[in-house]
């Protein structure tokens, strides 16, 4: 079945929008995806006619809101194949990955080990230096293979029976690698770690059965996923959300406030503190939505399509260079790539010229690129709504690019 | 336009490798990092006893503006004492933010298509901000 990008696009009214006089060819939806048209009118809709705040007032417009909000959440539960109780709202996958280690994490003991890898991006590496410089815990940390995939291989020499968790990006946000997750569910089985995926790049990529995947955190962002900025999950199974110990403090997350001692809510409201970002969570409704009614099957063979076409592309462009696996087996669209004699971040300012948005730099990884001995590279990563004009449009800078400072 | 950023002046800038290196011995090294982008400058020196530079070398690794700012402090830094060193830094910023009509040590426009560029300051100002620390650290 063939897939049409051009109608989808339609849906998305940032594209109407002429960067420097040429159309938006947007390839930085790693970073940030573009929101459909319905996200935008769920949001506003919400604003318009149910602004209030959530599971506090009995007046029309907080029943409303708290419908609204408790909505979102059965839709990203159903999408993850996962309870709703089991959703945690916060602000995004640095949120989340925080509240891991600071409230798990407080279980934890000296001399415990966290098992982590060079590819995570620095919201999944910091948390856990500062929990272990807090509770005198062991980070290890999990080489790349010579194509930016995690070596998973590595796994059995870095676990031991001190490994309480094992946290990974569930893909990559430099070379677009995926994990291989059974691997690793079997070597923290072994050893009785839990496992916490990174599913920052992941979820763009549709539907996911989080009971079958086998771990036990998983988040993600929602400003990557159609939605709102400010809006992310948490997910973990309910018998261990309920055995960790709050990590804010406020409003909603409490059973009962009294100066003898306070009591705590049940899970998700335990780690919602204060007014959770409503408008924010119906428009990561609205985005599960629109993502449910996309035939995932074709998304996936048109985006491979364009990712082949872009790497192709590369090839032919004398001084250019991908950073991340060459074929399109156990990745996501997103390609890093690095041009000789120009620094990732002129080669994008120069592509912004022809209208073409793409991230350059270090991507929050500095650890992979002290790995690669790289400065930072492009990256071009790639959603349902781009096509081959993002790629060639792409292409043309890079050639330009080079002509001019190469 | 984007494209004039890469004007032939910046460009012949930072390809200007007169100063470029490493001095071994130096009295004074500095690194200087953009957390943001990853550039990063290091600086060493030597100094005159009136405590001025002597000779000055830059290691960048960094975007074209960030090599461009730093081919510039190293050629015009020797003679200079840390007061002056703060103040072209300041200077620099001066111009780019637009509250000041000349970049110091250069002739021309070179830096001019950086000012409508804010995420870019840094980049130039880089290494400015590293001459500076370079006077701290002398031994």
């Amino acid at each position: 079945m063939s897939f049409d990008a051009a109608a989808l696009r339609a849906q998305f009214p940032i594209f109407r929008e002429e960067i420097n006089g040429k159309p938006l060819h947007y390839l930085d939806n790693g970073a940030t995806a573009q929101m459909p048209q319905s996200v935008i009118d769920a949001v506003s809709h919400h604003e318009s006619h149910a602004r209030a705040n959530v599971l506090r007032g009995v007046h029309t417009l907080a029943e409303r809101a708290t419908e609204a909000y408790e909505g979102a959440r059965g839709k990203v539960a159903a999408f993850l194949n996962v309870p709703p109780e089991e959703i945690v709202f916060n602000s995004g996958c640095t949120a989340a990955i925080n509240l891991v280690a600071y409230s798990y994490g407080s279980l934890l003991k000296p001399g415990d080990e966290i098992v982590l890898s060079v590819l995570e991006h620095h919201s999944n590496i910091v948390p856990w230096q500062l929990l272990a410089e807090r509770s005198g815990l062991v980070l290890r940390v999990l080489p790349a293979t010579e194509d930016g995939r995690i070596d998973v291989g590595a796994l059995s020499r870095l676990t031991s029976a001190n490994t309480r968790l094992i946290a990974l990006a569930h893909a990559s946000n430099v070379t677009g690698a995926v994990l291989d997750v059974p691997s690793v569910v079997g070597e923290a089985a072994k050893v009785g770690a839990r496992v916490l995926l990174d599913g920052a790049q992941r979820i763009p990529q549709g539907p996911l059965d989080l009971q079958a995947l086998g771990v036990d955190f998983y988040v993600f962002s929602g400003h990557k996923a159609y939605a709102p900025n400010g809006i992310g999950v948490l997910w973990a199974r309910s018998q261990i959300l309920e055995a960790m110990p709050p990590f804010m403090g406020g409003g909603s997350m409490i059973g009962r406030v009294d100066f003898t001692g306070t009591t705590y809510a049940l899970p998700p409201r335990r780690f919602e503190a204060g007014t959770p970002p409503i408008a924010q969570a119906v428009g990561l409704g609205a985005a599960m939505d629109f993502m449910a009614r996309l035939d995932w099957a074709s998304v996936e063979a048109h985006e491979m399509a364009l990712t082949q076409r872009l790497m192709d592309g590369l090839g032919r462009i004398a001084g250019a260079r991908i950073i991340g696996p060459r074929g399109l087996q156990g990745r996501v669209p997103v390609v890093s790539f690095v041009v000789d004699g120009i620094h990732p971040h002129d080669l994008a300012q120069i592509l912004d010229q022809n209208g073409v948005a793409i991230r350059g730099g270090h991507h929050c990884a500095q650890p992979l690129m002290e790995h690669l001995d790289l400065p930072g590279t492009a990256r071009a990563s790639i959603a349902p709504y781009n096509d081959a004009s993002d790629i060639d449009a792409l292409l043309e800078g890079v050639a330009m690019a080079r002509r001019k400072l190469a | 336009m984007s494209e004039d950023l890469y004007q032939q002046a910046i460009v012949a800038l930072a390809r200007d490798a007169s100063h470029a290196g490493t001095l071994e011995p130096s009295e004074a090294k500095i690194t200087r990092d953009n957390p943001l982008c990853g550039d990063r400058v290091t600086l060493t020196g030597r100094f005159a006893s009136d405590g001025s530079l002597s000779e000055i070398r830059h290691k960048t690794r960094g975007c074209l503006l960030c090599e461009a700012g730093a081919a510039v402090v190293a050629a015009n830094a020797t003679g200079i004492d840390a007061a002056k060193a703060a103040q072209a830094g300041a200077e620099m910023r001066a111009y780019l933010n637009g509250s000041a009509d000349k970049a110091p040590w250069t002739s021309g426009d070179a830096f001019a298509p950086v000012r409508a560029k804010k995420s870019r300051h840094d980049c130039v100002t880089l290494a400015f901000d590293a001459l500076s620390g370079l006077f701290q650290t002398r031994s």
